[in-house]
């Protein structure tokens, strides 16, 4: 057997990693400079320039990191549970998961859309979508909660969406999966597709003011499969885009059949036309079932309500809405840059990008320059609307961002890099490798009139190697690169939530003094708010217990509570009497079948608990608040049903019986 | 005069050790900036404390409406750890504390608590005893006024 000293080891492991590296033509050492690290670095104590709200993927949440740090500010729950925050496990917020299917714990999380006032990022919410079952989301950014879903009826697969026009009038929501309309019957064979299935694309209207959300109108399209979209700006506000696959119409291994033609469709649709039908009256009322679920910052509580009708347009009935246009093989990416002019199809698996021009649409939809139509909507000739096409610019373009000096970016899956490239003289200026395989990427405002273009972030969906292995399943990868300069350069990467799909970024100065703080007591209007410890009371209604318990450091009261018995309903509402910045307090009990509370001060937030099994139950505070955190606890007993130990509760005074006798 | 010189010299102290920081606003450092300016500083107030509360006219009488106010604030933002008796709960009791302290302390120190907490050695003496940090209650000068009135109340005020 040879025995090999430390020193031929090191020297067998130098050359082998040597080798390893010589067989990886784009290792990390050739791509990131000297300077990467002092241009990502946020020094102790400072802020992040951006914010970057990156969807969550399969998690079904958003997530929040600051720029260039990569740092994970927040994970904002929005379509799944979130045992940590108490998500869809208090009282109050369960009515947020609520759909026409009954609560739904969770979903997948695609696209992120901040809110826009003429074409710009105005801080106010932030929109995201639910892919599995149908809904969209807005997050206030005062408080960086859920504060509105919205489901879709005649939907599946929501994937295009949820993006905006430009004053944030509407939010829309393309349907992925073609089906049946909810009002038909949908039990019918799938290989009638062609004749049962229709593709339904929703403007969602946004209350100017408060945000608030509701279907204005649905258009019935073809059954086809809708994958993303973007709002006409500036000369083109008053537009929306939508990129098409499938026209095949298959419905089985849609890889290889829906990938028979040569060209799909842009889908533009004339929103102000279909707005000017439905106040005309032209909209049919279908009788539909979704939820519209809302969150009241003054009670700390959200309802669900099911809503049964929505006004339905269908397009092939009105000739001048919806428009198709040619786009070489599955488009998905449909991205329209900073001056409206231009709207950029990546076909997934085209070999070119092309550039669509807003005007050379509106001369040919004039002189009706149709090829045809498909389903009864006009087909624009191809060569009529075209600006011109990205001859050769990588394998796999997916998506686009923009960055206001006439520059477009975009991301190629297959080669693996992002491409800069001129939009007018259609010039390939830079490439840049990605550690793997892109799918989004981010230009902070790259998709607003207005771009801020220091940095692209590049959302991999392959991570192999680049960090620490920990086991078969890793953290997918963001990188950062700097293009302030003619090159790009990786200065970054970062690992994220679930799986990043579209995201966009903020100068932070928009948000950071908007953010709400604590919440105001005097504000508190849950009906079983305590203000102050005055009002902590135990209540017997039945068989429904109502504990009215506060929080502040470092006690809860009451802390004991007696004449509990095995069956009750009992309902926590504690509130947080503290008026501080950065002082929650969390609550939970021994074997309550929810999760903790994660309570902010001047919240009430309910958490409901049935016990099983007669003994004593401690509960305490989960969240580390003061010195004294590990007393701030108490005790509850619970005795066999039909009992008579009576209701009590105390805090402070029920001293044990030899410290009393002791006294006397 | 010779206190604005003061408070001047001390906000420039602050500003140039928040110098180079571009992004996070004063305010986030400040408080513990605050102490190694104030703590080093040989003309701080012990009896005033730190905050904006300077001279206080206390009327000898009692404002009889002003002190229910303050008793209302109480209940909502101080009674889960201050008892009305000289008891000791989380923080001490408020009995006899109008005569421990100078008005001005007083409302400095429910107005003014982070940064109290980190200058002045009677907070900080205080702090020692009960290990808990008293929480900003985020009051109004309003309401730091009428509970500066019940406490007066409490303390026999007629």
């Amino acid at each position: 057997m040879t025995h090999f000293s430390s020193k031929q080891w090191a020297l067998l492991i130098g050359c082998f990693s040597l080798s390893m590296f010589a067989c990886k033509p784009k290792n990390t050492g050739s791509a990131v400079g000297a300077d990467a690290a002092a241009k990502a670095y946020v020094a102790p104590g400072q802020y992040d320039q951006f914010y970057n709200f990156v969807s969550g993927g399969f998690s079904g949440q958003m997530s929040v990191y600051g720029l260039p740090s990569g740092r994970l500010l927040r994970v904002i729950p929005v379509f799944s549970v979130d045992p940590e925050k108490g998500w869809g496990y208090s009282e109050e917020t369960k009515a947020m998961l609520n759909t026409s299917h009954g609560m739904v714990p969770w979903d997948d999380l695609h696209h992120t859309e901040l809110s826009q006032t003429n074409g710009e990022i105005d801080g106010r919410w932030v929109f995201g979508n639910a892919n599995n079952t149908p809904r969209v989301a807005r997050i206030d950014l005062t408080t960086f909660r859920t504060a509105e879903i919205i489901e879709l009826p005649n939907s599946a697969g929501n994937h295009s969406s949820p993006f905006i026009t430009e004053n944030t009038e509407y939010v829309v929501a393309g349907t992925r999966f073609s089906v049946p309309p909810d009002d038909a019957n949908g039990d019918v064979a799938i290989d009638t597709y062609k004749d049962n299935f229709k593709g339904t694309i929703s403007f969602i209207s946004v209350d100017k003011n408060d945000g608030k959300m509701d279907i204005a109108f649905q258009l019935q399209c073809p059954g086809v499969n809708f994958d993303l979209s973007h709002a006409g700006k500036g000369k083109s506000n008053g537009w929306f885009f939508f990129s098409c696959y499938n026209t095949e119409k298959a419905s089985t291994l849609l890889e290889v059949n829906a990938s028979q033609r040569d060209k799909d469709f842009i889908m533009a649709v004339n929103w102000k036309k279909a707005e000017e039908y439905i106040k005309a009256g032209k909209g049919r009322k279908q009788s539909v079932k979704y939820a519209s679920n809302r969150y009241d910052e003054k009670t700390h509580t959200a309802t669900s309500q099911i809503k049964t009708e929505v006004l339905v347009l269908d397009v092939k009935d009105f000739k001048d809405i919806c428009y198709f246009i040619p786009c070489p093989k599955s488009p998905h990416g449909c991205d329209v840059d900073p001056t409206g002019e231009y709207i950029v199809g990546s076909g997934k698996l085209a070999a070119l990008v092309p550039v669509f021009s807003f005007d050379k649409i509106q001369k040919a939809i004039a002189a009706k320059d149709f090829i045809g139509d498909y389903d009864g909507i006009p087909v624009i000739k191809y060569e009529s609307a075209l600006h011109g096409e990205l001859q050769k610019p990588g394998l796999g373009p997916l998506h686009t961002e923009f960055d206001g000096k006439g520059n477009a970016y975009t991301s190629f899956f297959v080669s693996s890099e992002v491409v800069k490239w001129n939009i007018k003289d259609l010039k390939v200026l830079d490439r840049a490798a990605t550690y793997y395989s892109i799918g989004h990427l981010t230009i902070p405002g790259g998709d607003s009139k207005k771009p801020d273009p220091k940095y692209l972030i590049a959302y991999n969906k392959i991570t192999k190697d680049r960090y620490l292995p920990t086991g078969p399943e890793l953290s997918q990868s963001a990188q950062l690169f700097d293009i302030s300069g003619d090159k790009m350069q990786l200065i970054l990467d970062f690992p994220t939530i679930g799986e990043p799909h579209y995201a966009q970024a903020v100068e932070a100065s928009v948000l950071r003094d908007k953010s709400v703080k604590f919440f105001k007591i005097e504000d508190n209007f849950h009906p079983y708010a305590s203000k102050g410890e005055g009002d902590a009371k135990v209540v017997r209604k039945g068989n429904q217990v109502h504990v009215n318990l506060t929080l502040i450091r470092s006690h809860l009261t009451p802390d004991n509570i007696e004449g509990i018995k095995v069956g009750d309903e009992v309902y926590f509402h504690t509130t947080n009497l503290e008026q501080d910045w950065d002082v929650p307090h969390g609550f939970a009990i021994k074997g309550a079948l929810t999760a903790e509370l994660l309570v902010m001060p001047g919240e009430t937030t309910t958490l409901k608990w049935i016990p099983k099994k007669a003994g004593m139950y401690p509960m305490y505070c989960t969240d580390f608040c003061s010195a004294l955190h590990q007393e701030m606890s108490g005790y509850i007993r619970v005795s066999p049903a039909g009992s008579n130990v009576p209701i009590s509760f105390s805090t402070g005074t029920n001293l044990p019986k030899s410290t009393v006798n002791s006294k006397k | 005069m010779k206190k604005l010189i003061v408070i001047l010299i001390i906000g420039s102290i602050v500003a140039a050790c928040g110098g180079g920081n571009s992004h996070a606003p004063a305010a986030t450092t400040a408080s513990t900036e605050n102490s190694t300016a104030a703590s080093g500083n040989p003309s701080y107030d012990p009896n005033r404390g730190e905050g904006k509360f300077k001279d206080v006219q206390i009327n000898p009488k009692l404002d009889v409406a002003l002190a229910g106010e303050g008793e209302k604030v109480y209940n909502v933002k101080c009674g889960s750890c201050h008892k009305l008796s000289e008891e000791r709960l989380v923080g001490p009791g408020w009995k006899a504390v109008t005569t421990r302290h100078e008005a001005a302390w007083i409302l400095n120190f429910i107005t003014n608590t982070d940064a109290m907490l980190n200058v002045d050695p009677k907070a900080q003496a205080q702090l020692e005893i009960c290990l808990v940090r008293m929480p900003n209650q985020s009051l109004t000068d309003k309401e730091a006024l009428s509970l500066y009135e019940f406490m007066r109340k409490n303390d026999g005020v007629k």
